[in-house]
């Protein structure tokens, strides 16, 4: 993937295709690792409590917003993250349609209470890697700024819940082929005339081709593929005096 | 992810698994082996060859292999996200309470050898190897002076360490509601209610006729039996695993039940499990290790003293011994939350060329480790097919009955199931025993941990066996414990102490196990 063959007698050429490979470098991380973005601190939503006589109580629900660097929008390919305790997911996101950049971005669900827990008292899919991919969202997640993770956990078996290790992964660019296709053609051109075509009598070839196999077998038999058995010794030794606790 | 992705990931991890096995060589050495037969045309190569495999049988041997590799351990279904210990164990505190375990075992095991003197393992001298192959047959005859060895651990140990598990960021408040639970067990795992099970084990429902119930000798044979076995003859005709683990959720009949269970298995490669017992034969003759003396005290102790078992004790020792040096169980090790024992040669440690994993297999036996094996010498006859039998059960259920796991079929779940089972359907009984200081799970858990091997009578544990292969789960096995408890209701509710219940459920040896699963299930 990152070997471009570069037409060395052409300098202009030279330039675009070293731009081209920086622009392929970039987002060969960001498809690795996920886009970089800064998880702001879990804003859990409590109900009560605002007249100081009664105690708050946890609603059940948190919200997680997920900044992409600023003036960065992204076309999202799949949402990645590792649940910690949370029983349903929702996914809002804000996007700034291109070309209007005076005018405000606008929030849309992406997707509504979907479970990650089957039962939200007990410890099934509690602590599961999760991946979200743009096909399971409602709205096309492109030229995102924002991303709004709203948690539900309804259950008070829990003490808290969050999402982990969030990651972004953006849509990849078709790779940048043009470079080799034409070298490959250019080669093609210096080969000279196309071969004319034998009229071929199928029935025979195949009688050769027969044989050959009948052959290629025959020298192949005598390789053993029989499953072998593990060794669990080291050149036939086998002293152990303790066992190591890691 | 959407469902085509997830099937070709599925497709392509079956593929690479079953690459370069035994079944694919053969498979192309067939395929190979055809080109000379006169119907198979060059234009139509490849659907020619296609139609050879599937009307010679290489089809059907495909999809059994497939049907085990389902089967065998979870294929992970999302992307590469998930790191290796999560397919092992998903739950944080799981894996730090089964690792807290294996220590202690190994600081066990380590301080055993040293005390003894005895290394963990050594090579065996060549004039005691030849004394050991002489005897092979007969290794019962032995009366080697295991005293100063015992067991590594007991099924009770183990218990303690179950019981201890708290999910730390699990809110068990002191305020008692509805949600409270009686039993032992304080980790909220997801086990499945009678409304689940019944929708679950509809085979075992009362108007389903099954072995166990309906070969009672008071049927006459045609009203069920008859038609049933014929039923099971074609499908042992068929060599299909599929419809053999069907056919087992309403018992295998005695005749055909070994050559069933070795196909739902896909234990069916003969001489490639003769050569592989083999091998591991001439790895145990090669090294003795501290391990094999825990084998040779662990079936004196248990199955040497049982009526139905000791007969057996030869086989035993053959398969365990053979058992300890498989290397190629160390592969179960993915999805199991265990780690194996890791070691070094003598005189090399720290250099990973001379790591090792000790035993070879990564399993290290505990009290009552020969029943697992024992109820499988009443149908298989010849070691090397014993022995291949046992590794296919023990990879698929029985390691889960000795590890720490949040898996439905893992022993904590079992518990977890029974306990709740007993408490909504028997709650006075339950609160009685609880208040006595009997909780029925220190009374069950023996059972349960050797999925009653040694306490039911053989038939009968064949039966439940059935059941645990057909549903390729251990569920029966906590479904039949809460059984008992039910059966022996009356009684349990006059007792005053832990030893007065123990000793009424003392005797399991008269049980009718189908019946009294059906009953709980879908009489109660």
């Amino acid at each position: 993937m990152n070997c471009l063959i570069i037409n060395c007698g052409d300098g202009g050429r030279l330039q675009d295709a070293q731009q081209r490979a920086k622009q392929v470098r970039m987002s060969a991380d960001d498809v690795t690792k996920g886009v970089a973005c800064t998880l702001k601190p879990p804003v859990f939503l409590h109900f009560g409590g605002g007249d100081g006589k009664t105690q708050a109580c946890c609603s059940g629900v948190c919200v997680i917003d997920v900044a992409l660097p600023p003036g960065k929008t992204v076309n999202i390919e799949a949402i990645a993250f590792k649940n910690f305790y949370t029983a349903l997911l929702s996914v809002r996101l804000q996007r700034r349609s291109p070309g209007q950049e005076g005018a405000a971005a606008k929030w849309c669900t992406a997707l509504r209470d979907r479970p990650l827990m089957n039962n939200p008292h007990t410890e099934a899919g509690a602590q599961d890697y999760y991946t979200i991919d743009r096909k399971q969202m409602q709205v096309d997640p492109d030229d995102v700024s924002c991303v709004r993770l709203i948690l539900k956990q309804p259950s008070s078996a829990w003490l808290t819940f969050s999402l982990e290790d969030v990651r972004i992964f953006p849509r990849t660019q078709p790779e940048p082929d043009k470079e080799l296709s034409d070298w490959l053609l250019a080669l093609n051109l210096l080969e000279g005339r196309p071969q004319t075509q034998v009229p071929v009598d199928a029935a025979s070839v195949s009688c050769g081709l027969q044989q050959m196999w009948a052959l290629s077998q025959v020298m192949q038999s005598s390789q053993s593929h029989a499953a072998s058995v593990g060794r669990f010794d080291v050149d036939g030794c086998y002293d152990v005096h303790l066992l190591f606790l890691t | 992810m959407d469902e085509d992705a997830e099937l070709s990931l599925t497709v392509s991890q079956l593929v690479r698994r079953l690459k370069g096995s035994h079944l694919h060589a053969e498979m192309e050495r067939e395929a190979r082996e055809c080109l000379h037969q006169p119907e198979i045309r060059l234009d139509t190569l490849k659907d020619d060859v296609r139609k050879f495999l599937r009307t010679s049988g290489w089809e059907r041997k495909l999809q059994n292999a497939v049907h085990r590799e389902l089967h065998v351990g979870r294929l992970s279904p999302s992307l590469p996200v998930a790191p290796p210990e999560h397919l092992k164990e998903p739950l944080a505190y799981m894996r730090k309470a089964q690792a807290s375990w294996e220590k202690r075992i190994l600081k066990s095991l380590n301080s055993m050898s040293t005390e003894l003197g005895v290394p963990l393992a050594r090579m065996r001298p060549a004039a005691e190897q030849q004394d050991l192959s002489n005897k092979w047959n007969e290794m019962s005859t032995d009366e080697p002076d295991l005293s100063r060895f015992r067991p590594v651990y007991a099924p009770k140990d183990f218990l303690e360490v179950v019981v201890a598990l708290r999910s730390p960021n699990h809110d068990s408040g002191e305020n008692a509601g509805a949600r409270s639970h009686w039993g032992l067990i304080q980790v909220p795992l997801d086990v499945k209610d009678i409304t689940q099970l019944r929708r679950a084990y509809t085979e075992l429902s009362l108007a389903t006729g099954q072995l166990g119930i309906d070969d009672n000798a008071h049927i006459h044979p045609d009203l069920f039996e008859n038609d049933y076995i014929d039923i099971g003859k074609k499908v042992l005709a068929e060599q299909d695993s599929a419809a053999a683990q069907q056919y087992s959720r309403r018992g295998c009949p005695t005749g055909l039940r070994a050559d069933l269970w070795a196909l739902i298995l896909n234990s069916v490669n003969q001489p490639q499990d003769v050569m592989r017992y083999e091998q591991l034969k001439a790895g145990v003759l090669q090294h003795d290790l501290l391990v094999d003396n825990l084998i040779y005290k662990d079936v004196k102790l248990t199955a040497s003293n049982d009526d139905d078992y000791f007969v057996f004790e030869d086989f035993l020792y053959q398969v365990l011994l053979c058992f300890s040096r498989d290397a190629a169980i160390l592969e179960h090790f993915k999805h199991n939350s265990a780690t194996p024992p890791k070691s070094y040669i003598q005189g090399k440690e720290g250099d990973e060329d001379y790591a090792v994993f000790y035993p070879p297999n990564g399993v290290i036996p505990f009290h009552g480790f020969s029943m697992y094996v024992a109820p499988l010498c009443f149908l298989y006859n010849e070691p090397s097919k014993l022995y291949s039998v046992f590794r296919e059960m023990y990879t698929r259920y029985f390691f889960r009955l000795h590890s720490v796991s949040s898996a439905c079929s893992g022993i904590v779940s079992l518990c977890l199931l029974f306990e709740r089972l007993l408490q909504t359907h028997l709650p006075q009984l339950f609160y009685h025993l609880q208040q006595i200081g009997a909780q029925p799970l220190r009374i069950a858990f023996k059972w349960m941990i050797r999925a009653f091997s040694g306490y039911l009578c053989t038939d009968q544990l064949l039966f439940l066996w059935d059941r645990i292969l057909g549903y390729d789960s251990l569920e029966p096995v906590a479904v039949l414990a809460a059984a008992i408890f039910a059966f022996r209701a009356e009684n349990l509710m006059e007792v005053t102490s832990l030893a007065s219940a123990e000793a009424v459920l003392a005797d399991l040896s008269t049980l009718k196990v189908m019946p009294l699963i059906q009953i709980f299930l879908f009489a109660s």
